[in-house]
């Protein structure tokens, strides 16, 4: 409860003000769409056998003559060779065979829409889970133009996307509900998931295999800009962070490098270049923090710092006890990763 | 009715020799299998109950949004325990022990066969479930799923003992489950009374053969992944190790080769019970008796063809996914055909709504919607949305609770006048049944809709702006309601047991062998075994054409039949009581469980299995062996 209400009253960005879409039933990607639509044609196949049978069953019974005293079974047609399969019996069975037909034809037309996008000028982003993170590299051609980022998944909205999936550790899955169906991040195997977020928008997803202790604080958003906006951000995110340029945040970057963080974490431009943690070269420009448990304010950044596992308690990273000076240049310093 | 074979008197020595013997190593001795069986529902009881508390603990955390009551380490122990324990300790080992209660009875059978070896599966399975309980409450619970997928539950990710505790004990558990299977199966073929040819089974004693052929062809592949896991985790094996060319999706294929067909395991017996229950009340054969039985042998064939639907969402290959579509869904043609057949009984009936006949019918309605939403889920598009989230949760609950647990509790209202010579309150048990059938509904329902709006499952909280607190908060008060409904039963239970109606042999008026007998029947069983002249003896004019004379009364000699026409071939003698299955069972879980911690224990825990197995099996000679030629005439 605290955490929502920081989160409305302090929530940083526009993006963030929004609750993001994550329902299977408001698709906003062609490929949720599609299965929308067989679950609509499924749905409605569904209710009507539900309907028929359940209707089948309470007539059977309304007019079968009831009994409370035992009375002699009637077991006319035990001595006697089965009689003929009685006609209805025959009827509905063909029905549902007709209707099954129906649903799998449809799955399979479906599936091959699915695979079918058009893949030209997509977007390629290398996603790879970790325990209880994501990592994102955005791939290009050019090896120069490449960036690492993490637990946010940004997109032009209307282009096609792939994403490259692979674990670090145990078996996660990628799943943005508004966007697509799920897949499985598989160690020491790659899979692949196509999308198109048809509109910008933020996208929550969240991890659906069970990955252990943090499972349920595995989430994610996927943040759909208009193609040129796009093209910005990751301009922006392919610069290394800048210089510090006041003294405090001099200090901050020294706290940085001096403590356990750059152990883990990547700050691009500095000496900073471990990979255990998240990329945190443009930590200011994300809207959560810890993988969506989190909104990215300075609060919530320094009780983070201080104690993570008192959000998260499984969370792979230290506590790191920082005095109060230390942590406000820290602070300062991080603040100008945009 | 027809004169049963009950009315025959019982024969003092018969009941000697079947009966167990006093005291404290006579009943650690017991191998009649109504004892057996009656131990064995009682223990698996209490396992659902274990793991309906689980349950209710599940809820109680995601009744709200961001609660903190249980934090992320017990939550998934919870989950993975109550998994645990609805699907090794409860759902099969029930069934299981129902079938060894009624089938000898419903065949007209004195015995089971192998009867130590049935009490010694009995031991092995209370053993391996309190074990696990018992390390559930040393804070060694496994948390890694009831899946226990690698690389999680692998020895990287999941150090220490906890998932060795699964492991071990779920290969042992199936121990149990695999020679009850064995027991069944040889129990049907080859003692059936003379004339129940296969054609003239009861429709349960037929799921109970269906049933155990399948756990043959199931149990071992969850048997052998457990095994590969434990080896990997106590000796740095790599089955399931990518770094070392090990598979983890291995894991997958060999868990849901098994992992399917469970749950046709847990749902084919409850098949047998509905036709038992519906044909009683509605005073009627079940309409098309073959092809029911076609329906079930189908079901059980399909059921191993759709393994992969539980992993649509690793990289399977496009082609593979339809065929497993297809399959998956096609299964729901047999069931279909036999809920139209149900149909056509109650059609043509005269029907009586007693307790066993509500919790019956309520199936109609449940498993409808469980099968349905099963349909929704053999396709591979919509499985990839609701995958892993809390639509399969109610799925599979409504296939599960409704496709066994509410038959399951209609049989115990139906054979409880038979195990215990006393009907069961039948006021109570309206109640227990509308509230059972209430409760349910109020908490499942809600968690299809949960799911697709998003709400993964194994998540020990949520975030309020996701808006499924609504939801929850009626779930979690549907389960109270569940709950409630089950606790009445229990009092049922406990109240009918000494102040019930005395039933009689045959309460219902039903038509089947096991009514034959008085309630709750002789040690021996039947002091005659009948012989079977139609496929509801107790229906038909010749129904029980004769008894069979001439077996021995002061020993444990049965009767044994041909596969197909059950013509008595010959006779057999079953083994007397016998303290070395309890001894040896004792033996071999020191050995499971001393194996966790070391695998030396596999050498000392055999050298301390030999003796009581050597003793348990030596050869005896006597006056046994003599008589056997002698012709037993109908
Ligand atoms: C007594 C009423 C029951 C209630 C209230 C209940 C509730 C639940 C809930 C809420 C979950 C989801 C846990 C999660 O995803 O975090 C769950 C999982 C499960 N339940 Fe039940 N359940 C009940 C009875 C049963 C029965 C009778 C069976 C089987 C015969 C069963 C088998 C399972 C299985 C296999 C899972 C999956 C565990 C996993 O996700 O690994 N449950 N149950
Ligand atoms: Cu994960």
């Amino acid at each position: 409860m605290r955490a929502l209400m920081s989160f409305l009253l302090l929530g940083a960005s526009k993006l963030a003000a929004a609750v993001p879409a994550q329902n299977a039933l408001e698709p906003l990607g062609v490929q949720a769409a599609g299965i929308h639509d067989l679950w609509r044609l499924t749905l409605l196949i569904c209710t009507l056998v539900f309907a028929a049978v359940l209707a089948a069953f309470l007539y059977a019974i309304w007019r079968a003559p009831h009994s409370k005293v035992q009375l002699a079974p009637d077991v006319s047609t035990l001595d006697q060779p089965e009689p003929k399969l009685g006609r209805p019996v025959v009827i509905g069975v063909a029905i549902s065979i007709v209707l099954l037909a129906v649903l799998i034809v449809a799955d399979f037309v479906t599936e091959r829409r699915l695979a079918r996008l058009p893949l030209k000028d997509a977007v390629r982003i290398e996603v790879t889970g970790h325990m209880w993170w994501w990592g994102a590299r955005y791939l290009d051609d050019e090896p120069s133009r490449m960036f690492d980022a993490a637990n946010e998944i940004h997109v032009p909205a209307g282009k096609p996307v792939i994403l490259k999936l692979n674990s670090a550790d145990v078996i996660h899955s990628f799943w943005a509900p508004s966007l697509h169906g799920k897949k499985d991040l598989i160690p020491g195997r790659t899979s692949l998931l196509h999308f198109r977020a048809d509109q910008p928008g933020v996208y929550r997803g969240q991890c659906a295999e069970f990955c252990g202790f943090e499972h349920a604080l595995m989430a994610f958003t996927v943040v759909a800009h208009p193609p040129a906006e796009y093209e910005a951000w990751a301009a922006r995110q392919r610069l290394p962070a800048p210089a510090p340029a006041t003294a405090l945040q001099k200090q901050g970057l020294e706290v940085f490098m001096r403590s356990t963080c750059a152990m883990c974490h990547t700050v691009a431009g500095t000496e900073a270049g471990a990979r255990l943690g998240p990329d945190l070269t443009h930590l200011a420009s994300r809207s959560m923090l810890a993988s969506g448990t989190l909104p990215n304010t300075p609060q919530y950044l320094a009780a983070w710092i201080l104690d993570p596992q008192k959000f998260k308690k499984g969370a792979n990273m230290p506590a790191t006890p920082l005095s109060a000076h230390e942590l406000e240049a820290l602070m300062a310093y991080l603040e100008t990763l945009k | 009715m027809n004169p049963s074979p009950a009315v025959e008197p019982r024969n003092a020595v018969l009941d000697r020799t079947w009966s167990d013997p006093p005291g404290l190593i006579g009943w650690l001795s017991a191998i009649n299998h109504k004892t057996i069986s009656v131990r064995f529902m009682l223990t698996t009881f209490g396992f659902f109950a274990a793991g309906g508390v689980l349950a209710l603990l599940i809820r109680l955390q995601l009744t709200v949004p961001d609660n903190k009551l249980i934090g992320p380490d017990f939550y998934n122990q919870l989950f993975t325990m109550h998994g645990t324990t609805m699907m090794f300790l409860f759902a099969v080992p029930v069934m299981q022990a129902v079938a060894t209660y009624l089938v000898p009875l419903m065949i007209g059978a004195r015995g089971i066969a192998f009867p130590r070896m049935n009490a010694f599966a009995y031991w092995i399975f209370l053993f391996g479930g309190l074990m696990l309980y018992a390390a559930f409450i040393l804070d060694i619970g496994p948390d890694a799923g009831w899946f226990a997928y690698p690389p999680l539950a692998g020895p990287e990710y999941s150090p220490g003992k906890r998932t060795d505790f699964w492991a071990q004990l779920i290969t042992y558990t199936e121990l149990s489950g695999l020679l009850e299977a064995v027991i069944l199966i040889t129990t049907i073929f080859k003692m059936r009374a003379p004339g129940m040819t296969l054609n003239r089974m009861p429709l349960f004693v037929w799921t109970m053969l269906v049933t155990s052929f399948m756990v043959m062809f199931a149990m071992p592949s969850v048997m052998l992944a457990s095994t590969a896991l434990i080896t990997d985790r106590l000796v740095g094996t790599h089955f399931y190790n990518p770094a070392e060319g090990g598979d983890v999706v291995l894991w997958q294929h060999l868990f849901w080769f098994f992992g399917h067909p469970e749950v046709y395991l847990i749902f084919i017996p409850p098949l047998g019970f509905m036709s038992s229950i519906i044909a009683t009340f509605a005073r009627r054969p079940i309409y098309g008796y073959p092809v029911m039985v076609l329906a079930i042998i189908a079901t059980a064939f399909l059921a191993f063809s759709l393994w992969v639907h539980h992993m649509f969402a690793t990289n399977v290959p496009e082609l593979g996914k339809s065929f497993f579509t297809a399959a998956s869904a096609m299964i729901a043609i047999p069931t279909a055909a036999q809920m139209f057949c149900w149909i056509a009984t109650l059609w043509a009936g005269r029907l009586n709504f007693r307790t066993p006949m509500l919790f019956a019918l309520s199936f109609f309605f449940i498993l409808l919607i469980g099968g349905l939403t099963g349909v929704m889920l053999a396709s591979v598009s919509l499985d990839l949305q609701v995958h892993d989230t809390f639509f399969v949760v109610a799925h599979l609950h409504y296939v599960l609770i409704g496709g066994a647990v509410f038959p399951l509790f209609g049989a115990f209202y139906y054979w409880f006048p038979k195990f215990t010579g006393r009907m069961m309150g039948e006021r109570l048990g309206k109640w227990n049944f509308w509230l059972m059938f209430v409760g349910f509904n109020v908490a499942f329902f809600p968690m299809h809709i949960a799911g697709l709006r998003g709400m993964p499952r194994r998540v020990y909280t949520y975030p309020a702006e996701m808006g499924w607190g609504l939801l929850n908060l009626i779930s979690t008060i549907g389960a109270a309601i569940l709950a409630v409904g089950i606790l009445l039963f229990v009092v049922n239970v406990l109240l009918s047991r000494k102040r019930g109606d005395m039933a009689g042999a045959d309460p219902w008026a039903a038509g089947t062998l096991e009514w034959a007998t008085s309630s709750p029947p002789s040690p021996g069983n039947f002091p005659r075994p009948p012989v079977v002249g139609s496929r509801f003896p107790l229906w038909s004019k010749d129904g029980v054409a004769g008894t069979v004379r001439g077996l021995a009364d002061d020993r444990r000699e049965v009767l044994v039949t041909s596969v197909n026409d059950a013509v008595p071939n010959h006779r057999a003698v079953m083994p007397e009581s016998s303290p070395w299955p309890f001894v040896s069972a004792v033996a071999v879980t020191v050995l499971f469980i001393g194996s966790i911690f070391t695998p030396w224990a596999i050498v000392w825990g055999a050298v301390l299995c030999t003796p009581p197995l050597v003793i348990w099996f030596w050869p005896k000679r006597g006056p046994t062996q003599k008589n056997i030629e002698r012709e037993v005439k109908p």
